[in-house]
C-alpha cells in the first residue's frame, strides 16, 4: 500500500483510477484500458511533477517524515559492503536509535554513523522512532575514536527528529553526550561526510552532522527545533507549524542558501520514498565524490580545515 | 496622553541615561515570598539574605562583582548579521532586538571582560538573561568566539556564566551552527593548555548546555540553579507523567555526576581563584607570601 501525503491527492485519484482500469482489464479481457491507462499515467506524472515542483516548506516536511522514505538502514545495505553494526557505550547501554559501526565504501574502509527511525511498529519502538538518549551520542563517539586511531574517513547520515526528552536521558547528560559528539566532530583529524537524508532535528542532528562536507536530500529539512516545537514556543499553538516551517528557513535549498551545507542531492520526481534506488546511488555518488576530495588531504590541515569552515559560517550573511 | 508624550518620552528618558531607581523598590524571595529591599539585595550579590535564594545577577553587575575592585576590561561585540531570516512570529524579531537593546542597553546577551580575580589574570564570559532570555544566536556565538581568542592571546584562563533557554529560535538553523562554531572556540584554547571552567546560573538549557556549558574543564553550578537540555514541559508531554521533585537543578546533576560542586555566589570567586592558581601551576598564596617577605627581608639587608 502507497502511503499518499494529503498534498497529493491529485495524484493519489489518478493512481486510483489506473489501479481500477488495469484491475477491470485483468479481469475481463475483451475489455481493452490500456490507451486509457496510458493517458491517466501521463497525467499521474504530469501532475507529480507538478506538485513536487514546488513543495512548501511544510509540505517537504512531511515527505521527510515520509514512512516510506529511505531509511539509514537502506543506505547500509546498498551503498556499504560489510556493514557491522556495533554496540554499546561502555559505560551504560546500548541505544539503536544511532546505528554506528564499520564498513565498507566502494572497497574503501570506513565508519558509518547514522540515526535509524525503524519501519514499522516493532522497529519503530527498537530504534526509539530515531531519537537517540545519551548512549547512543556515546557510542558515535566511541566509534569516531575508533576511526581517528585506525585512520578510517567518517560517513553520518542523519534522520532524527531530535534528542529524545525522556527524564532518565537527561540524568545521564543528553546535553553533555551531544556536546561532547560534536566536539568528536571538530577533533578527529579523518574525513567526515554528512548526509541529511530526512530530518536534521537540533542538536540531536549537529552531534553527529558536523562534517568536513555536509550534504541534504532535496526534500529533507534541518532546524534548530521541529516546526512543532518552534510554533508551541513561539505562538504557544503547535498547530501553527506549517507557518513555523517556512518563517523558520528549514529547506535544503535555505541551508545552501546560508552557506551551512556544500550541496543539494537531487531526490527522484515524487520524493525519495517512490524510487529507493535512484536516491540512494546518488547519495552515494555524492559521498564518493567527496572522499575523492578529502582523503588526499593531509590530516591535520583536513581538522584545520573543518574547523575554519564552521566558523565562517554567518561571518559573511 | 497623546503622541508628542508618545514619541518624546523615551528619547528623553535615554538622554538622561539609566533610572537610579530601579522601578521595583521591594524584590520578593520567590521561594519564601520574603520581600527585600533592593539596595540590600544587590549588596548581597542578589542572594536574599535570609532565604539564601540566588537570584538571576544582572551580567554587568557579575563582571564588576567578580572582579577585584570591579575594574576589567569590557571586550567589544562584534558586528554580525541582524536578522538574517527576516523572522517574525508574533512580533518581529528585529523589534525584540530593540526591545532587548533597550531594556539592557547591551547589544546582545553576551557580556564579556579581561581582569583579575583574586590576582589571576582570567577572561569572564556572562550572558545576560535579560536579553531575549540569553538566547545563543550569531551575536553571542560571535561574542564567545572572540572572548575565547582573547583569552589565548592573553595566555590566560576563560570561565564562561551561562543563563540561556537556549538556542534563539528566530535565527532559526543559524543558532543551531552557533553549537559548532562554540565548540571550536573552546577547542582551541583546550589546545592552548589553558584552563576553561563553566560556571552554571539559573537557568541553562538547551543548546546552551549541548556546546560549551557541559564542555568546560570543571564544572560549578549555583544553587537551585535549573539545567539541562529538554524543556520540563516538552519532557512531561512526551513521556506524560509528572517529574521528579528537584529535576534538573544544580544539585540534581552534582548528584548524577554533571557538576563538580554547587558553590554559592558568595564564594565563587575564591574558588575559581583556587582552582584556576593550581590548573595554571601559580605557586600557591603562601609560598607566594613567603617569597614576598623573602625579598623584602633580602632588600633590607642589602641596604
Amino acid at each position: 500500500m502507497h502511503h499518499y501525503l494529503d498534498f497529493e491527492k491529485p495524484i493519489s485519484d489518478l493512481e486510483g483510477k489506473i489501479h481500477e482500469l488495469k484491475k477491470i482489464a485483468s479481469e475481463d479481457e475483451s475489455i481493452d484500458t490500456s490507451e486509457e491507462v496510458e493517458r491517466l499515467e501521463a497525467r499521474a506524472r504530469e501532475a507529480m511533477a507538478e506538485i513536487y515542483a514546488k513543495l512548501t516548506p511544510w509540505q517537504k516536511t512531511q515527505v521527510a517524515r515520509h514512512p516510506q522514505r529511505p531509511h539509514f538502514v537502506d543506505y547500509a545495505s546498498r551503498l556499504f559492503s560489510e556493514w557491522t553494526p556495533l554496540a554499546g557505550d561502555r559505560k551504560f547501554a546500548e541505544d539503536a536509535a544511532i546505528q554506528a559501526g564499520l564498513a565498507r565504501f566502494n572497497g574503501q574502509p570506513v565508519a558509518l554513523i547514522g540515526q535509524e527511525k525503524g519501519n514499522d511498529t516493532k522497529s519503530r519502538i527498537q530504534h526509539n522512532f530515531g531519537s537517540a538518549r545519551p548512549e547512543g551520542y556515546r557510542k558515535a563517539i566511541r566509534v569516531m575514536e575508533m576511526a581517528e586511531r585506525f585512520g578510517l574517513p567518517i560517513v553520518t547520515l542523519i534522520d532524527t527528529a531530535g534528542a529524545y526528552p525522556g527524564i532518565g536521558a537527561e540524568e545521564r547528560g543528553q546535553a553533555e553526550a551531544i556536546a561532547r559528539s560534536t566536539e568528536m566532530c571538530l577533533n578527529v583529524t579523518v574525513p567526515i561526510v554528512s548526509v541529511i537524508i530526512g530530518e536534521g532535528g537540533s542538536g540531536g542532528a549537529i552531534a553527529i552532522a558536523t562534517g568536513d562536507r555536509v550534504y541534504m536530500l532535496q526534500h529533507s529539512i534541518y532546524s534548530v527545533i521541529s516546526p512543532e516545537g518552534a510554533a508551541s514556543i513561539l505562538w504557544r499553538d503547535s498547530a501553527r507549524a506549517k507557518e513555523a516551517a517556512t518563517t523558520m528557513k528549514i529547506t535544503a535549498e535555505d541551508l545552501k542558501g546560508f552557506g551551512i551545507v556544500d550541496g543539494i542531492i537531487e531526490e527522484p520526481v515524487g520524493g525519495a520514498h517512490r524510487d529507493h534506488e535512484a536516491v540512494i546511488n546518488r547519495t552515494g555518488e555524492t559521498i564518493a565524490a567527496a572522499l575523492a576530495d578529502l582523503l588526499p588531504v593531509e590530516r591535520a590541515t583536513l581538522r584545520k580545515n573543518r574547523r575554519e569552515k564552521y566558523l565562517a559560517i554567518g561571518r559573511s550573511l | 496622553m497623546n503622541w508628542i508624550t508618545n514619541y518624546v518620552r523615551p528619547k528623553i528618558n535615554s538622554m538622561l541615561g539609566r533610572r537610579e531607581v530601579p522601578e521595583n523598590l521591594w524584590i520578593k524571595c520567590p521561594e519564601t515570598g520574603e520581600m527585600v529591599f533592593h539596595r540590600d539585595l544587590e549588596e548581597n550579590k542578589w542572594v536574599i539574605p535570609a532565604s539564601g535564594y540566588h537570584m538571576k545577577m544582572p551580567a554587568k553587575a557579575r563582571l564588576r562583582d567578580l572582579f577585584d575592585g570591579g575594574l576589567y576590561e569590557s571586550l567589544p561585540q562584534p558586528k554580525v548579521a541582524q536578522d538574517p531570516l527576516r523572522f517574525r512570529d508574533s512580533k518581529k524579531y528585529s523589534d525584540r532586538l530593540k526591545d532587548g537593546r533597550t531594556k539592557t542597553e547591551l547589544e546582545d546577551t553576551i557580556v564579556a571582560g579581561l581582569g583579575t580575580v583574586k590576582g589571576v589574570k582570567l577572561v569572564a564570559v556572562v550572558h545576560e538573561f535579560n536579553f531575549m532570555a540569553g538566547s545563543l544566536g550569531i551575536a553571542a556565538g560571535e561574542a564567545i568566539i572572540k572572548a575565547f581568542e582573547r583569552a589565548i592571546a592573553e595566555k590566560c584562563p576563560l570561565v564562561m556564566f551561562p543563563a540561556s533557554g537556549g538556542a534563539r529560535m528566530q535565527e532559526g538553523i543559524l543558532s543551531l551552527m552557533q553549537l559548532p562554531r562554540t565548540t571550536v572556540a573552546v577547542e582551541m584554547l583546550k589546545e592552548a593548555g589553558l584552563p576553561y571552567i563553566v560556571v552554571l546560573t539559573n537557568p541553562t538549557t538547551g543548546g546552551v548546555t549541548a556546546s560549551y556549558a557541559m564542555l568546560g574543564d570543571v564544572h560549578l553550578a549555583e544553587p537551585g540553579a535549573q539545567i539541562g537540555f529538554a524543556g520540563q514541559r516538552v519532557i512531561e508531554q512526551t513521556i506524560r507523567e509528572k517529574l521528579p521533585e528537584g529535576f534538573q537543578t544544580s544539585e540534581y546533576l552534582y548528584e548524577h555526576g554533571m557538576v563538580d560542586m554547587v558553590v554559592k555566589r558568595h564564594e565563587i570567586a575564591e574558588t575559581l581563584a583556587r582552582l584556576l592558581k593550581i590548573l595554571m601551576k601559580t605557586p600557591a598564596v603562601s609560598e607566594t607570601e613567603q617569597a614576598l617577605e623573602l625579598h623584602e627581608d633580602l632588600s633590607a639587608a642589602a641596604e
